[in-house]
């Protein structure tokens, strides 16, 4: 068996507590499509970069084509025929796909884009890619500027590719065709390497399976002997009940009537086009759509953070008082708290919108209630009590209600900011990416806390990316495209492939149903 | 496909934990003891003195006798009156550069009440207009580029610092126009003291120290348990957080940036009416910009605060001390003052990173 990287005894630590890898020893084959399996901070991305040049390990070697090698930076990797493209895009956004790819010559090459665009034609052409290679960069979709970001390290003649979570933009059909690619390079000898968390893609496209725990290296297995629930032990450490719990709807009220609701963004286009749709208690209704499609500004217009335009209506129906609509729309944040909607919101973006970083528990409990009550000063004891009972319900970890909840971890983060949300009582909850980078344990957890929700009554908005999360744990699904509402969909009836074509195929006017 | 022969790096940084209290006190007097060693070597090889008995002159300059001790305490609580001021501004990161011109202002109010109505006014109304308009002037420096930054979003560094330059010519001409035919202002009111603050235990700018005793224990209150307090700190973490939260991110911006003006525009009056008794465009002595390093260092907590204004003005007055018993003159000094400031400013950066050499990496990794 050839290999094209060994890796042997990898340390690395951040600081004296976090150790991202501890004594990892691993290979990749040549022409072998290897999936890097973990769950969130398992120390995945952090090996990998290790072998793209970005970290360099504390201790351990690395031996590439049989020989031991030092990568101190990505251009010692490039050197060695590695390449890596990362979860976020490196990429100018003001130059064209070519110039993008030109970016990668060193210095001493000539600047001749015609022999630029040669090579690059040449490997689209090879390997399948369809590329526009005069398209400026903030033109293209999230798949195209993936896309471009594989060339443009294939143009660096690599045999190592390594994806960190590739499919997490994609859509189902996007990403089959990713995965045809891949294929196509493991026929051409090249060894591929996916960082990811999604089990069936694993299953669908590696060979092997490498499987990281906590930073530990725990087995590498060959595919075809794998399935999804020996995977998710040897990841999680245990047996996890994979089946998402789904009630029945029942005692179906209105809550949110959302009528023409159209947000407009800084240049005028409108982000968020004509939506209209209602939310009834004791339902999930889960939003689709490839991100950056106006989940975003649909839950903040809601919420009273977005400006409106003209004709957007959201009805909201309280609890005990269903007769009497209150219009959201034209209300700040404040002022809706203030006429007694009860309305919960978990923003995606945890620390720079649901919480403050810098506070502990106690702080951030009070964030939406500390203007209540008279005085000019504080209170601090209902915070603090509240901050004891999310702290022992969702069972947080942290050293203390007063350590800044900046330092515990994503799922903790999360817990934190759910838990003060759900407090509140809401007659209506919209999450948005709820379980993103959270492990698989605490994904149940909310994805259970919410079907308790439901079960109570509440009306649940649920923004997610994982379509099979989606079908699983939601009665109807809503799915965005280009900013309009596409469709929805029963979940109990719907496939992934329906729900995937409309989130890319803007359907004609007339054919969308209310 | 060549073979790279990079090394490990020579030398990498690697961010630290929390570092613990032990550790924070022990990285910052190993800083103090290099910096004396430093400036050690410094003075012996450039004058030729003994360091220790340069480091005695130096620790007379504050603590020498009971006049140069409550000279100390008269500089360090106008250090530390602005330094409170600037702590709300800061810690809702706005980045107030305009101290200087905010203290000069509010100093200019009140020598021109002083001039004005000094004769005209009884005395308890005097104080009160003195202070009323030194807070009222200010004030308005603080608000003028809080509103522009709250409405169109202009950059509050550039602002404030030219706000600066505005109130030192505004005091230049009104200067020039105060002196008439005179070579310089002098003191205003000589003659019938009108403005002057009382004598408090034998002197005048003891009502300033009770003043600024005052004004950090309400600010060190306002920052912590006040809504306002909590409502600004939300804003300097994240405006979405805030807004998300329902806190007006505008009103909050304008009104932060008032007080922060207002306490500037105090200290300004502090400094006419208990200190110089005049007006000039140093009135305010860089004390202004200061006061930015004393609030960075302190992390916004008025005590700390307390403590380096203390080390500031003790280095400060201590040079000067040198500089005129050895007959040294003020660049000297300065040198020493500046040596120690490096390493307490550089000192911060070991507490927040370590740095890792080549070879060292199997003690790093069992500990």
């Amino acid at each position: 068996m050839e290999y094209a990287v060994q890796l042997r005894h990898i340390t690395k630590t951040f600081g004296a507590q976090v150790i991202a890898n501890n004594d990892v020893s691993m290979d990749i084959r040549k022409g072998e499509i290897l999936a890097v399996l973990g769950e969130n901070g398992s120390g995945k991305t952090t090996l990998m970069n290790m072998i793209a040049g970005i970290y360099f390990p504390d201790s351990g070697e690395i031996i590439v084509d049989g020989q031991q090698v030092e990568i101190a930076s990505p251009k010692d990797a490039f050197a060695l025929g590695i390449g890596m493209v990362h979860q976020h895009f490196k990429l100018v956004d003001v130059f064209t796909a070519l110039e993008n790819i030109a970016l990668g010559l060193d210095s001493d090459q000539k600047f001749d884009l015609k022999q630029v665009r040669a090579k690059a034609e040449k490997i689209c052409q090879r390997y399948g890619f369809e590329l526009d290679l005069d398209q400026k960069v903030y033109e293209m979709s999230v798949s195209q500027k993936q896309t471009l970001e594989i060339v443009k390290v294939l143009y660096r003649d690599v045999n190592i590719l390594i994806l960190d979570e590739p499919t997490a933009v994609l859509t189902p059909q996007e990403t089959e065709k990713l995965f045809d690619v891949i294929r196509n390079m493991k026929k051409d000898d090249k060894s591929v390497v996916i960082i990811t968390h999604k089990l069936h893609e694993v299953l669908e496209i590696s060979d092997r399976v490498a499987i990281l725990r906590k930073g530990e290296y725990i087995d590498t297995v060959e595919t075809k002997d794998a399935t999804e629930s020996s995977l998710t032990e040897m990841m999680v450490g245990k047996k996890v009940e994979l089946d998402i719990r789904r009630s029945e709807r029942k005692d179906l009220v209105k809550r949110l009537e959302v009528r023409h609701l159209t947000v407009k963004n800084i240049e005028g286009r409108a982000v968020l086009d004509d939506a209209s749709f209602d939310l009834y208690g004791g339902e999930i209704l889960g939003v689709a759509g490839i991100s950056g499609n106006g989940q975003k500004e649909l839950l903040e217009a809601i919420a009273g953070l977005q400006k409106t335009e003209e004709n957007s209506s959201v009805k909201f129906y309280e609890k005990g008082k269903e007769e009497t609509a209150v219009e959201l729309i034209g209300r700040t944040t404040k002022q809706i708290r203030d006429i007694g909607v009860h309305m919960a919101f978990v923003p995606e973006d945890r620390l720079g919108m649901g919480l403050v970083g810098s506070m502990g528990m106690t702080g951030n409990m009070m964030l939406k209630t500390f203007h209540n009550g008279r005085g000019i000063n504080l209170d601090f004891k209902n915070p603090r009590q509240k901050a004891e009972t999310v702290k022992e319900e969702l069972e947080v970890l942290t050293p203390s209600l007063n350590t800044p909840v900046s330092r515990l971890s994503g799922g903790n983060v999360q817990k934190v900011l759910v838990g003060r949300e759900i407090s509140e009582e809401p007659t209506v909850l919209m999450m948005a990416y709820a379980v993103r980078g959270l492990d698989i344990n605490t994904s149940y957890t909310i994805y259970n806390l919410l079907d308790d929700e439901k079960k109570k009554g509440v009306a649940v908005l649920y923004v997610g990316e994982d379509l099979d999360v989606l079908i699983d744990m939601c009665d109807r699904i809503l799915v965005l495209c280009d900013g309009k509402v596409n469709g929805i969909v029963e979940a109990r009836d719907t496939t992934k492939e329906e729900v995937g074509l409309l989130m890319t195929n803007l359907r004609e006017d007339g054919e969308r149903d209310e | 496909m060549s073979k790279t022969q990079a090394k490990e790096p020579f030398m990498r940084i690697a961010k630290r934990d929390q570092a613990s209290f032990g550790k924070k006190f022990t990285v910052r007097a190993v800083a103090i003891v290099l910096a004396l060693v430093v400036d050690a070597i410094f003075i012996f090889s450039v004058t030729g003195l003994n360091p220790l008995k340069v480091y005695g002159v130096m620790f007379q300059g504050s603590f020498g006798n009971s006049v140069r001790f409550s000279w100390m305490l008269r500089d360090l609580v106008t250090l530390l009156c602005i330094s409170v001021a600037l702590a709300p501004a800061f810690k809702m990161r706005f980045w107030n550069i305009g101290a200087e011109g905010q203290v000069l202002i509010g100093g200019l109010a009140t020598a021109l009440v002083m001039v004005e109505f000094g004769n005209s006014l009884p005395t308890p109304l005097l104080f009160l207009v003195m202070v009323v308009s030194s807070i009222v002037a200010g004030g308005i420096w603080g608000f003028l580029p809080a509103f522009f930054k709250a409405n169109w979003n202009t950059n509050e560094t550039l602002f404030t610092l030219m706000m600066n330059y505005v109130a030192t010519s505004l005091v230049a001409s009104a200067t020039d126009i105060m002196r008439g035919t005179a070579s310089s202002l002098g003191k205003l009111n000589m003659s019938t003291q009108a403005g002057w603050m009382p004598m408090f235990l034998g002197q005048r700018y003891n009502v300033n120290i009770l003043v600024v005793l005052i004004l950090t224990i309400l600010m060190y209150l306002y920052l912590k348990f006040s809504k306002q307090g909590y409502e600004l700190s939300v804003v300097g973490e994240s405006e979405n957080t805030a807004r998300y939260a329902g806190i007006n991110v505008k009103r909050v911006t304008i009104r932060t940036m008032i007080i922060s003006g207002a306490i500037c525009g105090l200290a300004g009056f502090l400094i006419v009416s208990g200190k110089d008794q005049t007006i000039a465009t140093t009135s305010a002595g860089g004390q202004g910009f200061t006061a930015i390093i004393v609030a960075w260092l302190a992390k916004f907590n008025t005590f700390y605060m307390a403590l380096i204004s203390f080390l500031l003005v003790f280095l400060s007055r201590g040079a000067a001390e040198i500089a005129s018993t050895y007959d040294l003159n003020d660049f000297s000094s300065s040198i020493i003052e500046g040596i120690i400031l490096f390493f307490i400013l550089g000192s911060e950066f070991f507490i927040n990173y370590r740095v890792i050499f080549r070879g060292s990496e199997s003690k790093e990794v069992a500990q």
